[in-house]
């Protein structure tokens, strides 16, 4: 194989002398000195979530404080890495709600599992779960890693409902019973 | 009713392809023989056929003849004779094959009319599917998905009927998803003899509903939930405990009885969450007893037997009892055949009597009959027992009191319900392998835990001397251990040789030493079971009365083969 012997170029005066270098760096340095800041004081100062982030999955409740989880399994159906863990349940006669009929008895997300594709976001016919701004989970041991169910919905709060499905449902219900057509 | 022996076939074309099909066979089940799915909600192979759904509409023609000479009219376009197509279309389920008869099921016609009908039916059904039980197995899901417009125009109103109807102990009834197809009607009238169910109010607001003072209380009801195509009618039982999707499918048999109706037990992450009926048109159709779905919550029962000490240790106590002579073996007809094999080679090295517990009911003239063990007919190809069991222990209740038997080996058999009395258990020493805890195994010196029919795998050989298999549907109890595994080691353990555990090696000693079995092995036995012969057996005189397609053999033999009902609806 042939050698290519390249020629090195030899150093100016001023190059030997470094001080356009040094004069260069400190430039750029004084210049960042009184230039707005790029970095946050983190955590004190947050940044700031940009719409449609992926964050932490957490159950919402509509307006009226309804939660609108049905437990239908579909986003633990769908997750990929298998985070979610539902058990369903009835809900009871006399509570107000039962024309819903079905709630979850325990909503488990494993944040050590979630890889916060938002897939159960998307897959949610209820609208009930979304991946809002949280984007920080921390803890010493798996079992805190885990978000149950209350932990879900005092992450999630309240978000505003453009279908009130289930009030429409009871209110037919409320009005068939009283004019029955037939 | 004698049948000839070749059925008649006549030849239809569905979709361009020929194929032969018996005389009576309706276009939807000549379809499915070529592979042709013709949507359809109420139309069911074992059930009467009313169409009223409309949605197997096809198109169908016959073969043009010219009316005055009745000579075929050839086409001169094709050089094949002309088919003369019905202008409007035809119900697939009310429309049997005749010759020649050409189907459509693929033009744009019959894509309309389907669309059309899956519109009507979804006008008034509730957006239900998140919290309906029947999503993943409904066919109103699926044929909308496939056959459907893909989406709505209804703006107005839905009708409001009756939801979360208790329709009896065991079935819920959602009246806004019924899509009035009547199978569980005729299902009640037809097979469950029980004809509660019916219409009322029209139009729209038709409704079905039981009949006033009564309700769906039969031990078949919950067979009208298996073919109610959509939601409304779901298990109470089952209710909102998991989603289909998330469920392993096993095939099983229902040990309920000697009918041996197939099963399939539905199980996730090792908890069976339902028990169903598995198609098998020689034993059981598509139907299934109410009793046998409720028996794998018997898995989990807080009376399960847990082992106390390592199976080596309690095997090595057994064989300090079994050593000692003048032992008795009973055996079970709950056992599979594999398990009474090696219960008679234990027997045959203790040179031990064998007995057997018969347990008789009543039969219900469908898919329960008399005889309550799933497997006595195995006792006796095993060459276990040689008669057919009492229900009572007299033999070995006198042979105890005598002195004559000092141990007893007792396999899942509570020795108390067979007619031991207390002081005769007490004078026994018993070695119990079982599940559950009774009266035996309290008495018992040595038990030996052992799984159930849902955590092991299997054969049972039922009424009609069919050998069918089942298969472990979740993993085994872990304080319990297998009863092939305790048997073959206990067999070890007495001196009679050893025989793997393992069902397929276990199965080619079977193959070798029992003749009804010589030429079959566990994985060549199909997933509908295998008839043996049950001429050796004929003189016995079985408990079963009649039940779907089992009639007991009769005391002057037949001249011919009795033919089964092809119904299958017994008188």
């Amino acid at each position: 194989m042939a050698v290519i012997q390249v020629e090195r170029k030899p150093l100016s005066f001023a190059e030997r002398t470094y001080i356009p270098q040094v004069l260069g760096g400190l430039k750029t340095t004084f210049k960042h000195l009184i230039s707005k800041k790029q970095t946050l004081e983190y955590p004190e100062q947050r940044p700031e979530i940009p719409p449609g982030y992926r964050g932490v999955p957490t159950l919402v409740k509509d307006p009226n404080g309804r939660e609108k989880c049905v437990s239908c399994q579909l986003c633990e159906f769908v997750c990929p890495p298998k985070a979610i863990r539902i058990t369903p349940g009835e809900i009871p006669a006399g509570s107000g709600r039962e024309h819903v009929e079905k709630a979850p008895k325990a909503f488990d997300i494993d944040m050590l599992r979630c890889i916060y594709c938002g897939y159960c976001q998307e897959v949610c016919p209820e609208e009930a779960i979304f991946l809002q701004n949280q984007f920080s989970m921390s803890g010493y041991t798996r079992e805190e890693m885990v978000n149950h169910k209350d932990k879900l919905y005092e992450l999630g709060g309240t978000l505003p409902d453009q279908h009130f499905k289930w009030d429409k449902k009871k209110a037919a219900e409320i009005a068939a019973a009283e004019h029955p057509s037939h | 009713m004698i049948q000839p022996a070749k059925p008649d076939l006549v030849t239809v074309n569905i979709d361009g392809k020929e194929v032969a099909v018996p005389k009576g066979t309706n276009v939807i089940e000549a379809a499915r023989l070529v592979g042709v799915d013709v949507p359809h909600y109420c139309y069911h192979p074992k059930l009467s056929v009313v169409g009223n759904c409309r949605m197997c509409l096809v198109e169908m023609g016959m073969p043009a003849v010219d009316p005055a000479t009745k000579a075929p009219i050839i086409d001169p376009a094709t050089g094949k004779q002309k088919i003369n197509w019905i202008p409007r279309p035809q119900i697939g389920c009310g429309t049997n094959a005749t010759p020649g008869m050409h189907i459509r099921t693929n033009t744009p016609l019959v894509k309309d009319c389907r669309e059309g009908v899956m519109e009507f039916l979804l006008i008034n059904h509730p957006l239900d599917c998140p919290i309906c039980d029947q999503a993943g197995e409904c066919k109103l899901q699926e044929q909308s998905t496939q056959y459907g417009r893909g989406y709505s125009r209804y703006i107005e109103q839905k009708n409001v009927k009756p939801k979360r109807t208790q329709l009896g102990p065991r079935v819920t009834l959602d009246d806004e998803r019924c899509i009035l197809c009547s199978r569980c009607i005729r299902f009640s009238k037809e097979i469950a003899k029980d004809d509660v169910l019916g219409f009322v109010d029209r139009g729209s607001y038709s409704t079905l509903t039981c009949y006033p003072g009564h309700e769906l209380a039969n031990n078949y009801s919950l067979n009208t939930v298996d073919i109610c195509p959509v939601g409304a009618l779901t298990s109470t039982d089952f209710r909102f405990k998991m989603r289909v999707w998330f469920l392993k499918q096993t095939n099983s048999i229902d040990p309920e009885s000697s009918v041996g109706v197939n099963t399939i037990v539905w199980s996730r992450e090792g908890i069976i969450y339902r028990l169903t009926p598995r198609r098998n048109d020689e034993v059981n159709d598509t139907w299934m007893a109410d009793s046998g779905r409720v028996l794998y919550k018997q898995v989990n029962d807080s009376s399960r037997l847990a082992a106390q000490v390592g199976l080596e240790d309690a095997l090595t106590q057994a064989k300090a009892l079994l050593a000692s002579g003048s032992v008795a073996v009973v055996g079970s007809g709950r056992s599979s055949v594999e398990e009474q094999f090696l219960t008679k080679k234990i027997a045959a090295a203790l040179n031990a009597p064998a007995y057997l517990v018969s347990r008789v009911g009543e039969g219900d003239k469908l898919l329960i009959s008399a005889d309550r063990n799933p497997n006595v007919r195995g006792a006796l190809v095993t060459g276990l027992i040689d008669k057919l069991p009492e229900q009572r222990l007299a033999a070995l209740a006198e042979a105890i009191d005598a002195g004559r038997v000092k141990t007893v080996l007792s396999i899942g058999e509570d020795l108390a319900a067979a007619g031991l009395t207390e002081a005769q258990l007490a004078k026994v020493s018993v070695v119990y392998l079982g599940t559950h805890a009774n009266a035996t195994s309290a008495a018992a010196k040595v038990v030996i835990p052992t799984q159930t029919v849902f955590e092991k795998s299997g054969t049972f050989i039922n009424q009609q001397f069919r050998i069918q298999k089942f298969h472990r549907a979740v993993p085994g109890f872990t304080k319990a251990f297998d009863d092939l595994v305790v048997l073959s080691k206990l067999l070890a353990e007495v001196g009679g040789g050893a025989i793997s555990s393992d069902l397929n090696a276990l199965w080619s000693v079977i193959a070798a030493e029992v003749p009804a079995l010589a030429s079959t092995s566990f994985a060549k036995i199909p997933d509908s079971g295998l008839l043996l012969d049950s001429t050796p057996y004929a003189a016995l005189p079985f408990v079963e009365g009649e039940t779907l397609h089992y009639k007991p053999a009769a005391p002057v033999p037949p001249a011919a083969g009795i033919p089964t009902p092809p119904k299958g609806t017994p008188a």
